[in-house]
């Protein structure tokens, strides 16, 4: 049985004639790691400001537990933060960074030496105590700053895109960390990133978020499997849109025409006309690259091919002038596999790995969507 | 070019050094004339010490500089932290005048004060004296504190409220210790100042209070006794070791 454990209900928020927050509601239930997911400027930390305290919704109640704390403190409210560029005390040791939260709860000396000790241990900085947080690494600076606020217990762990400072290979590393930590302390966790990896990587659940409304809730894979609209298909991961056209709708199977290809579909949950145009998403991982002579699929030509170890990245150009991406797995017993640039191919698919969406009045990502979105590839 | 380039350095850190040098010499001059020596001696401070105005003088001009300092670091930090934090009408106005005061010539700040304080009825000794320090201090005291808030991080006062501190603690607590270093260099700024000043203090002072600038001038005016020297170096030690402390605490405060 999920247990709400916080409610965000109807929440609005301007800046300056901005809306950043648009009528917003989102439940979080309890012992769940919730990802904020979407590009810089969606809300998502917005959002986090206002779960904290440290921003008061124009609209809106936010309730824990039951509890009304829309107007409630920071200090007063039993979560904490890990921000961004981590925020330690530059003036505290180590020891002092993570004891400050327990100094404020005025805990007897020897519970906060205990507690700050298993707090140091757990993030294996228990050598670090004495530190000031100058001598330490970047990625000593983030367990610190994840040691210090969750020795206060909080109910919910609120993390504002803590791994964005790090390099790659100790991003990875932290994430799995982070993921250990969140179960061994069976906290809620809230974590705010633009990262789509480290989202689908890491979260029970995902809050795809633009012009702070929420795009998607769902998990990893539905999110990545069936997006709810273009814009999540765009952001999440990279996706193939061809231009589908229903030719036969019988029961819950339907016909559609891509590229001249009739594919046979089952019917999608949104309403379908015949005629009407729509959006066939493939992933780059769905598409196969058949030699020229097959009988299935499009022609077209390799434009693009990128070496990426486990699997090779290929463009595809069709004769229309439509660019396919494809990423195949190596296997190196299939002397077809290796086409060079400039060289014939067929495209085709393994049916049924379509999703199919409406099309919508959708813009194409901004600049900044876009690199943010490329940005989370690498 | 090698020994070019260090001539040219030792060049420079002679005319620095050289007066200062030939002040500290001359301190310990048994001649009575400043321009010839005649062995060493202690004389000068001897006599500087049973000079009971001079010595009287001395402890004025450190008092004022002590009260000074330590008003205009409290006024000017509060200043610095509302200019910082606050948004409201009428801040950068604020933030200008402190530029024109500290512009502005000081002879004009010393007339305008000195009308000020005729125009109150207020009686020139240590009051006014360190009203007007304290006027010229702060401006120099708000830009150091400012300059050290403008690299402050947001996030430390949202994290420490978060962690469950009040605006209060937190101040206390993550606020003035991280700008310490700052309201250190603002104090000792003051002090310096105020130790020196000549000009406003020539307007404002009566014979109520004597201080050693005006002091050291006066005397300096009918020809220059070796006192003034051994009087000199003495200061020149107080900054040493004022300089040296400041530093001890900042390194310290760094590790």
């Amino acid at each position: 049985m999920k247990q709400t454990l916080l409610f965000l209900s109807n929440l609005s928020k301007q800046f300056g004639g901005k809306t950043v927050l648009d009528s917003l509601d989102l439940e979080i239930y309890d012992g769940e790691f919730i990802t904020l997911l979407g590009p810089s400027g969606c809300g998502k930390t917005t959002l986090l400001r206002m779960m904290a305290g440290f921003d008061l919704p124009d609209h809106g109640i936010v309730t824990l537990s039951g509890v009304d704390i829309t107007q409630t403190p920071p200090e007063q409210r039993p979560l904490n933060t890990v921000f961004q560029n981590y925020a330690l005390f530059p003036h505290m040791s180590v020891f002092d960074n993570v004891a400050y939260g327990l100094k404020m709860e005025k805990r007897p000396k020897a519970e906060i030496r205990d507690r700050v000790d298993e707090a140091l241990a757990m993030v294996q900085l228990e050598d670090f105590a004495k530190r000031k947080p100058h001598q330490l690494s970047g990625g000593q600076q983030q367990r610190v700053a994840i040691a210090r606020a969750v020795v206060k217990r909080p109910k919910m762990l609120l993390l504002d895109e803590p791994l964005s400072a790090l390099d790659y290979k100790l991003r990875r590393t932290m994430q799995v960390e982070l993921k250990r930590l969140q179960r061994e302390l069976g906290i809620t966790f809230v974590f705010v990133t633009h990262d789509q990896e480290e989202a689908l990587s890491m979260s029970d659940r995902i809050v795809v978020l633009k012009d702070g409304r929420v795009q998607q809730l769902g998990t990893p894979r539905e999110v990545y499997e069936r997006p709810a609209n273009v814009f999540t298909a765009r952001f999440v991961g990279q996706t193939n849109f061809f231009p589908g056209r229903v030719t036969r709708i019988e029961g819950d199977r339907i016909s559609v025409d891509v590229f001249g290809l009739n594919r046979e579909l089952s019917k999608p949950p949104f309403r379908i006309a015949m005629n009407q145009s729509l959006h066939v998403l493939l992933r780059p991982e769905d598409i196969r690259v058949l030699a020229p002579d097959d009988t299935d699929g499009v022609a077209g030509k390799i434009v693009e091919r990128n070496y990426k170890g486990s699997t090779l990245d290929s463009v595809i150009e069709l004769e229309d002038g439509i660019q396919v991406m494809a990423s195949e797995f190596f296997d190196e017993d299939d002397p077809a596999f290796d086409y060079s640039i400039g060289e014939r191919v067929r495209v085709s698919w393994v049916d049924g790995w379509e999703w199919l969406l409406a099309e919508e009045s959708d813009e194409p990502l901004t600049d900044e969507e876009e690199l943010a979105a490329d940005d989370a590839e690498h | 070019m090698r020994w070019l380039s260090r001539s040219y350095l030792a060049l420079v850190y002679l005319l620095l050094y050289v007066p200062i040098i030939v002040l500290v010499v001359f301190s310990f001059n048994d001649s009575r004339t400043g321009y010839s020596w005649g062995g060493l001696s202690l004389r000068w401070y001897e006599s500087l010490f049973n000079n009971h105005a001079m010595v009287q003088a001395m402890w004025n001009s450190l008092w004022l500089a002590l009260t000074a300092a330590t008003v205009s670091t409290l006024i000017g930090a509060l200043t610095a932290l509302a200019l910082h934090r606050y948004r409201f009408r009428g801040k950068k106005v604020l933030n200008g005048m402190l530029f024109v005061v500290m512009m502005s010539p000081e002879i004009v700040l010393a007339i305008s004060l000195l009308g000020l304080f005729l125009l109150l009825g207020l009686q020139l000794g240590y009051v006014s004296l360190l009203l007007a320090h304290v006027t010229f201090c702060l401006p120099f005291v708000v830009i150091t504190v400012m300059a050290r808030l403008a690299g402050f991080d947001e996030r430390l006062p949202e994290a420490a409220r978060d962690l469950g501190a009040s605006d209060f603690t937190m101040t206390r607590t993550v606020l003035i210790p991280v700008i310490m270093p700052a309201l250190m260099a603002g104090w000792l700024l003051g002090f310096t100042l105020s130790m020196d000043d000549v000009v406003v203090s020539t307007f404002v002072s009566g014979p109520s209070y004597e201080i050693l600038p005006l002091r050291i001038y006066s005397m300096v005016r009918v020809g220059l006794k070796p006192e003034v020297n051994a009087l000199g170096t003495l200061l020149l030690v107080f900054s040493l070791v004022m300089l040296m402390m400041s530093q001890w605490i900042l390194s310290r405060s760094k590790q």
